[in-house]
């Protein structure tokens, strides 16, 4: 319980700076707490607002926001052992899948304290995150985003997920290529195109692997 | 972004929630496609800072969020705690624009 709560309150924080630019982007209140709660992934949300600011197309949002979705299919099987046997409740609980739920679920070693784990940290993680969300869009018009330097607050978030993934050597190696297809490809295609075809740094990550596990 | 986008985001972010635990059951995702999927963020992650930091309007620039996002970089690099990370970005933007003559 309490490190749900904690988790809670980090995310928390976060959900202001989303909420913030939510409504820098132009987003109702409706629409920002739509997305919190209806989509509720952080990073799936803020890449598909990120290329919806850039003036990217709804497809490409929505696409931007579905790659980093996708981990979740990863998630869910692996937590798919440890959640009730009723499909009503399967499919419920499926809304709370999420980086944090599905960790604090799979650190516990019994079956019944790791479902316990999975609903307690999803449902506080969303109460804060919806929260976070709708304090940062009121708090925006009060504020000046460039003078505060808010819009690196995106990129900078972005880091921080990235951070602890390059201590992998395959993962370090995807971020990079990634990167460079990124930078290589703005000046050239529609917003959002940089983003999907950075997925293609997958490659580099895979010969990584490959090389280190024949090693 | 339009309703319509919010709602299909929703609806495909649920069905990969929802995928593993109502479809699979306890059966495992085949072991070439998880690798995939495990890469995936590092990849998406590394381009929303790249072209969230020299971006602009589908042009490469270089302005006071290189600085912040650099400076963020070497406190994440230092183990930093996530809001410090996103605090240093943001206070050595703000610091740089402040500047005069920037």
């Amino acid at each position: 319980m309490r490190q749900a709560i904690a988790m809670a309150v980090a995310v928390g924080a976060v959900g202001i700076a989303f909420g913030a630019l939510a409504a820098d982007g132009g987003l109702s209140l409706a629409k920002a707490l739509a997305l919190s709660g209806l989509v509720y992934g952080g990073s799936a949300q803020l890449a598909a607002l990120g290329v919806a600011v850039e003036g990217g197309s709804g497809g490409a949002s929505v696409a931007a926001g579905l790659l980093l979705s996708a981990r979740n299919v990863a998630f869910g099987v692996a937590l798919a052992a440890l959640l009730p046997r009723r499909l009503g409740r399967r499919l419920a609980a499926s809304q709370l899948v999420i980086d944090q739920s599905a960790a604090a679920a799979l650190a516990q070693p019994r079956r019944d304290r790791a479902w316990r784990a999975f609903w307690l940290t999803g449902l506080w993680v969303l109460a804060l995150w919806l929260a976070g969300t709708a304090a940062g869009w009121a708090l925006t018009g009060a504020i000046d985003i460039e003078t505060y330097g808010i819009d690196a607050a995106i990129p900078a978030l972005f880091l921080a997920l990235l951070a602890p993934r390059m201590r992998n050597p395959a993962e370090a190696a995807t971020a990079l290529a990634g990167g460079a297809i990124a930078l290589a490809l703005v000046p050239f295609t529609a917003p959002g195109i940089p983003i999907l075809a950075a997925s293609a740094g997958v490659v580099a990550g895979l010969v990584v692997a490959r090389r280190r596990t024949r090693a | 972004m339009s309703w319509a986008a919010i709602l299909a985001l929703a609806a495909g972010t649920y069905a990969m929630k929802a995928a593993g635990p109502v479809l699979l059951g306890a059966r495992p995702l085949p072991a070439r496609l998880v690798g995939v999927v495990a890469l995936l963020p590092a990849a998406v992650f590394a381009a929303l800072v790249v072209v969230d930091t020299f971006g602009e309007n589908g042009e490469l620039m270089l302005d006071a969020r290189a600085a912040g996002v650099g400076a963020a970089a070497v406190a994440a690099w230092r183990d930093a705690p996530f809001l410090v990370v996103v605090g240093v970005a943001m206070a050595v933007t703000a610091l740089v624009r402040a500047l005069p003559g920037a």
